[in-house]
């Protein structure tokens, strides 16, 4: 067990390493020259060279690089060139922001997802299972800014009850930060619920199925105690494992919903940064998102490994 | 009745924070875009300069009428050969942090834009040789040579003067958090979120700034922005939509204030660099006065923005003093295009390789132009290309045609000069033409609007003999406020001007 | 292992002439949700080839008299601003999205199975090369990736259906190596190899076919996320070029007119929907009917 875990985590480093490296050269695959950006309408030619010097712009690309890994290493992710700020700044700023979208949907995808597989699972073969499966399939089917346009269309534009766009914090003001964020937190929630929901069913479907729930049954307990204790219990596993990963996804980013909502997070930072050239912007918030997104995945497998005795070997 | 509501929610929320921070009014205005850094040397962007307009004061300012009146400065005069100007300061003006505003801050100033890595003012005050300090509250600037459009240029960024003290503080880290000696002092900024000015107890026009705060907030989809305003989440937003004017007027609680912008929108043509330049549109001035012709601006007008722009053919607005009235808009004239590509002798159709921003009012602009200039023998290829890419094909000449826009300058020079002058940096026509740049260091030297407008006769034919830019339309802006809001009047700069505002509780 | 074998034997012998994929699509045919995807699938391609005779307008025909009009007997789906035929623009916008669809997963195929396939036969380094890089790929945000690598190509729909690609990739690599890594251990396999066949044989003879059901499930449902991924690039206007209509760049356009044309965005998305649910419906299908457990 540990040294499988030694060798999980032995493993995060190239992949890290190697995602940097992807990030690093599409970026300077991209046609466009920051500095020439930077030098705005007047574009002075003495501007463009002083900004190519100042961010090592003028240097083959393999020694940009290791000034990037460099600075990683002394725990200085670089600065924006567009902004002039700290990039760690930036994701300190931004950050409350993703978590709490991130977080919202989370709630949402699992109410709904989770409670719909149950009922679905209990119910199988009924209209409650049918119309959950058509609920799943409306999640997993629909792009996500189609339906952010149209609500905002609905709820903002025709009938005013929620504000279009914007973030508040909740610590500034809790009802209309909740007001704020519960349009594109379903948005990207209805997606997750979808696929939340066929997990849950499928796994509940065989927890209900095993020899303890029927030795539950058979010792004459209650129906809604044995779906609650002794099958829900058994099917969370793979509904965590998948949470912990759709979670991940969210952290790094809901990059349209973001842009369609002008949600201030990890999105549509990296979209304007990629758009502007902000090499060290885009290099620093990937670095960190997929970090996260990677541990996560690794938290995941181990839970599932725990979980499961039998795949320990 | 709403908003106390919510104000007391907040404040029952927020048990720490006082009641009177929330009596205070706010002002919310929706950006269309995030503002760059906001350092007046440093910062290049157009929606930056809606936020300066708060923070920064300038040494002059523009009013409705394009007139230039006094800010920080009470007076300037040129000398008789225009070789220096003398500018006096306004007394008892003192910056955000309690300094003073006299002739060495405005030196150091004025300096520091001319100097400072990456400065985008150095360009714009190229013309100034040195700064001398003449006496406490009075500035020589002391010219290279002749320099009329100076003034227009310290309307604007090059203008705004910032305290030395902090200035010399931070840096090239000074947008952080700007020190300026406007009505407003910076508090906060959140990246893509907000920006937070409060009202400046020691501002020198104090009495005329009423509202307490403003926070700005980037918005970029114009429908959220507008549909923000309705619900009362914004008090102005910038840019709204031609297309949504009608809406806006019937609504009762909305105002509109608009001007017709300083710039332009127009076809830059590849005529000198690259093999792009070698195709017939860029050899030919027939070819181009062809394509020219196959456009009709008034239904790209009517269609795109339901008649509320003005069609235009020159680098200024047929309504600038600068605009000459004997070369008006020509109508559209399809046989006449015909007969014009008959005689250039080219194989139709011609092919034209159009690159286009990615925006989607700009994009329908380039397919009407698409559809029109096909009946006359033309096949546009349309190219929408992000931002970053388009700077770099327009630097290589990698385009034969490219719709490009020009946010406008007080002084017409600055919608001109650059443009068509050989081997100036925004020529990305690489059109030469060594008369015309005769004409363009001539229109510099000179003074006043008719000689310099005599000036521009000449070069105007000529450019629309050449066509090295067609020339298409000019925006309105289109601010949009509650009608809470009292005071607000539009320059054709497109700025927001917040002293004189009043915002009803 | 054995439990597997014995199960599947019996049934051979009741049905000695049913092949596999005859028996899946009897299965198939059974289910009410596949069938309809599978109907809306064909119908779509049908309408795809044949936009021509179908659609009642020119869908670049512009006409300044008839801009952002309502739905009408004329024009069913109402008119663009513009003044273009929405209808017509629905229908050849399918073109670009089932052949976005479509020819992205055959790039994330071509790339991915070959590389999966390497990596579960070959194991070691190579194995934990292409591993490291699948993973750190999939770290990457999808939409990122997609839009740097189409910015990188230049707009153009072709571009894009790469850009997808390349970033569908990853998926069938892990696919296809977990299922070598499985079938590689089994009895037939070594005996293939013990008769001294060479590796690239044995990897597409036998460990190739039983491979495939799954990788036609991923495939049904790769192409869906496909459909998004085009609509989403074309959206941010790195896909399908003016005038050539695409559904993702109509709901570009009409993000700007929600208050006054609201059915300029109504169609376009209800037709990615559509079109996504299609394939979703028969992925599910797909994989109840080549699922082993349900034999």
């Amino acid at each position: 067990m540990i040294g499988l875990l030694a060798r999980r985590l032995l493993q995060l480093i190239p992949t890290i390493f190697l995602v940097s490296v992807i990030i690093f050269s599409l970026q300077h695959l991209l046609p466009g020259d920051p500095a020439l950006i930077m030098a705005g309408e007047e574009k002075d030619p003495e501007v463009i060279a002083q900004i190519r010097a100042q961010y090592h712009l003028d240097q083959p690309i393999v020694l940009q690089y290791l000034y990037w890994v460099k600075g990683v290493f002394v725990g200085d992710l670089g600065e924006s060139m567009r902004l002039k700020q700290p990039i760690s700044e930036l994701i300190a700023q931004k950050l409350p922001v993703t978590l709490q979208l991130a977080s919202m949907a989370m709630v949402i995808a699992l109410v709904i997802g989770v409670g719909m597989g149950v009922l679905s699972a209990v119910k199988k073969g009924t209209g409650w299972d049918a119309a959950a499966n058509l609920f799943a399939l409306w999640g997993i089917s629909t792009p996500n800014f189609w339906l952010g346009i149209m609500m905002i269309f609905l709820f903002s534009v025709q009938l005013g009850w929620l504000p279009a766009s914007g973030f508040v914090s909740p610590f500034e003001n809790l009802s209309q930060s909740l007001k704020a964020s519960i349009m594109p937190a379903f948005v990207l929630g209805n997606s997750i619920a979808g696929v939340l929901m066929r997990h849950t069913r499928g796994a509940m479907l065989q927890a209900l199925q095993s020899d303890y729930v029927r030795t539950a049954r058979a010792k004459g307990l209650h129906e809604p105690r044995v779906v609650l204790h002794h099958a829900m219990r058994n099917a969370l596993t793979p509904i965590i494992t998948l949470g912990a990963l759709e979670f991940g996804t969210l952290l790094s980013g809901a990059v349209l919903t973001e842009q369609i909502f002008s949600i201030p997070g990890f999105g549509k930072l990296i979209v304007d940064a990629v758009l502007n050239r902000d090499y060290a912007v885009v290099q620093g918030v990937v670095l960190v998102t997929s970090a996260v997104y990677i541990v996560l995945n690794l938290l995941a497998d181990i839970g599932y490994i725990l979980a499961n005795p039998r795949l320990r070997a | 009745m709403q908003k106390r509501r919510t104000a007391l929610y907040a404040a029952a929320l927020l048990l720490g924070s006082s009641l009177a921070a929330q009596a205070q009014s706010t002002l919310r205005i929706g950006l269309a875009e995030d503002p760059d850094i906001l350092d007046p040397s440093l910062a290049r962007t157009y929606v930056g300069r809606i936020v300066f307009s708060s923070i920064c004061d300038k040494l002059f300012d523009i009013n409705e009428k394009l007139e230039v009146i006094p800010q920080l400065a009470l007076s300037r005069e040129t000398s008789a050969d225009g070789l220096s100007v003398t500018i006096k300061l306004r007394p008892g003006v003192k910056f955000h942090d309690g300094e003073p505003l006299d002739a060495e801050a405005a030196k150091y100033s004025l300096e520091r834009h001319m100097t400072i890595q990456g400065s985008f003012r150095k360009p714009e005050l190229a013309s100034v040789d040195h700064v001398e300090v003449v006496d406490p509250l009075t500035v020589k600037l002391v010219l290279k040579a002749p320099f009329s459009p100076l003034i227009a240029q310290l309307t604007d960024r090059a203008g705004m003067m910032v305290s030395p003290k902090a200035a010399k503080a931070a840096g090239d880290k000074f947008g952080l958090g700007p020190v300026c000696a406007g009505p407003y002092k910076f508090v906060e900024r959140v990246q893509q979120d907000r920006i937070v000015v409060e009202k400046f107890a020691d501002y020198w026009n104090k009495q005329n700034v009423s509202i307490d705060r403003i926070v700005y907030r980037p918005i970029p989809d114009s429908t959220v922005r507008l549909a923000n305003l309705k619900s009362g989440q914004l008090d102005l937003i910038e840019r709204a939509l031609a297309t949504d004017i009608k809406d806006i007027q019937s609504n009762p609680k909305l105002k509109l204030a608009t001007a017709l912008e300083l710039g332009y929108q127009g076809i830059t043509i590849n005529v000198g660099k690259g093999d792009k330049s070698k195709g017939p549109l860029g050899q030919d001035k027939r070819v181009r006065q062809a394509f020219d012709l196959a456009i009709d601006r008034a239904a790209i007008n009517e269609v795109v923005f339901n008649g509320n722009f003005v069609p235009g053919n020159q680098w200024v607005s047929p309504a600038n003093p600068f605009y000459q009235e004997t070369m008006p808009v020509r109508p559209r004239d399809v046989a006449k295009a015909k007969k014009l590509l008959a005689e250039a002798g080219v194989k139709t159709p011609v092919t034209v390789d159009l690159m286009v921003p990615n925006n989607p009012e700009t994009r329908a602009v380039s397919e009407l132009v698409q559809g029109m200039t096909a009946e006359a023998g033309f096949d546009v290829k349309i190219r929408v290309t992000e931002f970053a890419t388009s700077l770099n094909e327009a630097e290589q000449g990698n385009f034969q045609a490219y719709i490009l826009r020009w946010s406008g300058r007080t002084d017409p020079d600055g919608n001109l000069y650059t443009f068509v002058k050989s081997g100036s940096p925004q020529n990305y026509s690489f059109y030469t033409n060594a008369d015309l740049d005769k004409q363009l260091e001539e229109s510099r030297s000179k003074d006043g609007v008719p000689t310099r407008k005599a000036i521009y006769t000449g070069i105007t034919k000529t450019l629309l003999e050449d066509l090295p830019i067609i020339y298409l339309y000019h925006q309105r802006h289109l601010i949009v406020h509650t009608d809470k809001l009292s005071g607000y009047v539009q320059a054709p700069d497109g700025m927001i001007r917040v002293v004189g505002l009043k915002l009803a509780q | 292992m054995m439990a597997g074998v014995a199960l599947s034997s019996p049934a051979t012998v009741a049905e000695p002439v049913d092949s596999p994929s005859r028996r899946a699509w009897r299965r198939l045919k059974k289910r009410r949700g596949a069938m309809f995807g599978l109907i809306v699938i064909v119908a779509l391609i049908a309408l795809a080839i044949c936009a021509d005779l179908v659609s009642p307008h020119d869908p670049i025909k512009q006409s300044y008299s008839a801009v952002r009009k309502a739905p009408s007997l004329q024009h069913w789906f109402g008119t663009d601003e513009l003044g273009r035929d929405v209808l017509a623009r629905i229908i050849f916008g399918t073109r670009a999205s089932l052949s976005a669809g479509i020819i992205s997963v055959g790039i994330a195929m071509l790339l991915g199975v070959p590389l999966g396939l390497i990596a579960g036969y070959c194991g070691g380094f190579i194995d934990a090369l292409i591993s490291r890089f699948t993973d750190a790929m999939l770290a990457c945000p999808f939409l990122i990736l997609a839009i740097a690598l189409a910015a990188f190509l230049g707009p153009s729909l072709g571009n894009a259906m790469i850009a997808i690609g390349v970033t569908a990739m990853p998926v069938f690599i892990r696919l296809t190596r977990g299922q070598v890594m499985g079938i590689a251990v089994e009895t037939y396999v070594e005996a293939a190899r013990a008769i001294g066949n060479p590796p690239w044989r044995i990897a597409v003879r036998h460990i190739l076919p039983n491979v495939l059901p799954q990788l036609l499930v991923q495939i049904t449902l790769t192409i869906a996320s496909a459909i998004i991924a085009e609509a989403s690039l074309s959206f941010l206007g790195l896909g399908q070029q003016p005038p050539a209509p695409s559904w993702g760049s109509m709901l570009n356009s009409a993000q700007r007119f929600l208050t006054n044309a609201p059915w300029m965005a109504v169609w376009p998305g209800l037709s990615i929907f559509i079109s996504v649910l299609a394939f979703n419906l028969l992925g599910d299908g797909l994989r109840d009917a080549l699922d082993p457990k349900n034999r």
